[in-house]
């Protein structure tokens, strides 16, 4: 198609508007990594803009180096790899079910998961009845309350849908039981829709601090999200620094390496997130 | 959360149709070729391997969804600690009248509504904008580069988001205030500044999601049939022309039902994003609901009162949420896409 010069002129100030955009998306992030790795003076006199000044790994050795750092560092990665296997195999047995359309009772299953969607216990009483079961300040409150999502079970049983069943009930001719067609025929066949759930799961266990905030105190319960919080909250808190470290490293510069600690998980998997991602929500969009 | 909802949407419409298919089936017996003379319980004793699986389902949603459900009494209760929420003195309505008493609540009522409709006047025409000047670009490197930057700040939880905001807005040490000085000015504390917090609110959800709600509307975008476009360039329409006379008429729907199910959800609030930029120099014009719950509840320690005030959020978001499934259903019964 011939462009007129209306049409060149538009496309050059379009572009130009969606490079800009792109920059105002990624400039917050170059300056806090370029602060996480200046130096105490460049970062104290405001030198940093989107360039490292005066290049050194101080701040992120006096965050290793925090006891806090590494407890919470734990707590999140055994929350996320824990939480994520636990909600997969619970949201796929909660989903294969639900296709049966036929099954009694089917239905009013359905209904119970998207209730939950619309209303809930409210903050205070969830907080009062995992208190008395003995929840708080127990690492699973940070994992079985979300451990299944209403929505990722029906996306996973859209997909299921979405497979022939012919496959199923040539399976059942040979005598298959339902357990071993949902792990030998259907799950092999649901590969990119599990790592696409998979992924919905990881990353909001890596990214939730707000159950930990109410049903949690200890510090040894506190995961990353949360640590990093109390770091941006306060500006006094910090509790188990190595004064040594410290001198060599501005606050700021211990607060900006610790927001990266915690995004760098999610970058190492981006590629996938953007490639299931999308994915996910159109399986999501199209089927529905 | 848009794509949430329009899913979720979609989702709830295809159960109603399905409980209705499965009990018009029931009860023509159509469930197999003969008619089913399988009893009620026979029929379930067929699927109990499926019963099994949906077990552990179940136990979660008891467990975890309806058993607090029951505290919710608390908020019809005058609560005690020692008395316990079934042992507490039942109070009717008193709680919500309290609420309505305080000087807080109503503010944090209308602070909810107000941001909201910030949020949806700033942040909703944002990715439709994007999505067809994306839609624009030629070269599909250039497109794919675009998307995959603005997608990125979506998947960061919004303590990163805010601290990266709290620093670069910082008053002694933030880049922003460092080039207003540059320029003469003089330094601004926009984190605790009245005037400006909520356009921050505003502008960092704007930040974090626009990118990631073009998604939607480039999927309606490319499922418009390019013989429109064809015909249309026929005739001579340029670009604007045939964005303005085909694109957004085909987005139309989409638009629509996102915008129903905005409204649907304006009782709530980005409860995290406010829990973590809000601070006491600003409870005035950000304190929501949900903050105020969480705040209230474990400075004062008034359960029965802090229960009212979530159980009156909670029921008017669940008719907001039903009746903008009511209408996005009815829309979508026109087969909108």
């Amino acid at each position: 198609m011939k462009q007129t010069q209306a049409e060149k002129i538009f496309s050059v100030f379009n572009i130009s508007f969606l490079l800009i955009f792109s920059l105002v998306a990624v400039l917050p992030f170059a300056h806090i990594i370029s602060k996480s790795l200046s130096d105490e003076v460049a970062v104290l006199t405001k030198q940093v803009t989107l360039w490292p000044i005066g290049f050194n790994l101080n701040s992120y050795q006096y965050v290793v180096h925090s006891k806090q750092f590494i407890t919470s560092l734990g707590v999140s990665v055994f929350v996320t790899l824990a939480g994520t296997l636990i909600s997969i195999l619970l949201t796929v047995l909660a989903a294969y079910p639900l296709t049966k359309k036929d099954m009694p009772l089917g239905s009013l299953i359905s209904l119970l998961y998207i209730i939950t969607m619309f209303f809930g216990g409210g903050m205070i009483p969830t907080y009062l009845f995992y208190k008395q079961i003995g929840l708080y300040d127990n690492i699973w409150v940070l994992i079985l309350p979300t451990a299944i999502s209403p929505f990722n079970m029906i996306l996973m049983r859209n997909f299921f849908e979405s497979i022939s069943p012919t496959l199923e009930e040539s399976a059942k001719m040979d005598g298959a039981s339902n357990l071993r067609i949902l792990f030998q025929i259907i799950l092999p066949l649901s590969k990119a829709a599990i790592a696409t759930i998979g992924l919905f799961y990881a990353v909001s266990y890596w990214n939730s601090f707000f159950n930990a905030l109410l049903f949690t105190g200890k510090r040894s319960l506190m995961p990353l999200q949360l640590y990093l919080r109390n770091l941006i909250m306060s500006t006094t808190d910090l509790a188990d620094s190595d004064w040594e470290a410290r001198a060599k490293v501005s606050q700021e510069s211990i607060r900006a390496a610790t927001i990266i600690a915690a995004m760098v998980p999610i970058l190492m998997v981006y590629p996938f997130l953007q490639k299931y991602f999308v994915k996910g929500v159109m399986i999501g969009a199209v089927k529905g | 959360m848009l794509l949430y909802y329009i899913i979720k949407t979609r989702d709830i419409q295809k159960d109603v149709v399905e409980v209705e298919t499965v009990l018009t089936k029931e009860q023509k017996g159509k469930t197999s070729p003969r008619p089913d003379s399988r009893s009620y319980f026979q029929k379930m004793a067929a699927y109990k391997e499926l019963y099994l699986m949906a077990i552990p389902g179940i136990i979660f949603l008891l467990l975890f969804k309806y058993l607090p459900m029951y505290g919710i009494i608390m908020a019809f209760k005058n609560y005690n600690v020692m008395k316990g929420i079934i042992g507490s003195d039942w109070v009717g309505f008193k709680n919500f009248i309290m609420l309505f008493a305080t000087s807080d609540f109503p503010l944090a009522f209308r602070n909810t509504l107000i941001l909201s409709v910030y949020h949806l006047s700033w942040g909703f025409p944002v990715p439709l904008i994007m999505a067809l000047l994306l839609n624009e670009v030629r070269s599909s490197v250039l497109k794919r580069s675009v998307q995959t930057i603005t997608y990125i700040p979506h998947f960061f939880s919004w303590v990163v988001i805010s601290g990266i905001f709290i620093d670069i807005l910082s008053p002694s040490s933030g880049i922003v205030n460092t080039i207003i000085q540059a320029f003469g000015g003089d330094p601004v504390f926009f984190m605790a500044d009245p005037r400006y917090i909520r356009s921050i609110l505003v502008f960092s959800s704007i930040w974090k999601e626009a990118g990631w709600g073009t998604i939607l509307y480039l999927a309606s975008i490319t499922s418009i049939d390019p013989e429109l476009y064809q015909a249309a360039a026929m005739d001579g329409a340029g670009r604007l022309h045939q964005t303005w006379s085909i694109t957004i008429p085909c987005l139309l729907p989409t638009i629509i039902i996102l915008l129903i199910m905005r409204l649907g959800n304006i009782m709530d609030s980005n409860f995290e994003q406010v829990l973590m930029m809000y601070s006491a120099s600003v409870f005035d014009v950000t304190d929501v609901i949900d903050t105020y719950v969480y705040r209230v509840s474990f400075t004062s320690l008034q359960f029965g009162l802090t229960s009212a005030a979530g159980l009156f959020k909670a029921v008017i978001n669940c008719m907001l949420l039903l009746t903008a499934n009511h209408v996005v259903k009815r829309l979508g019964g026109r087969g909108m896409y």
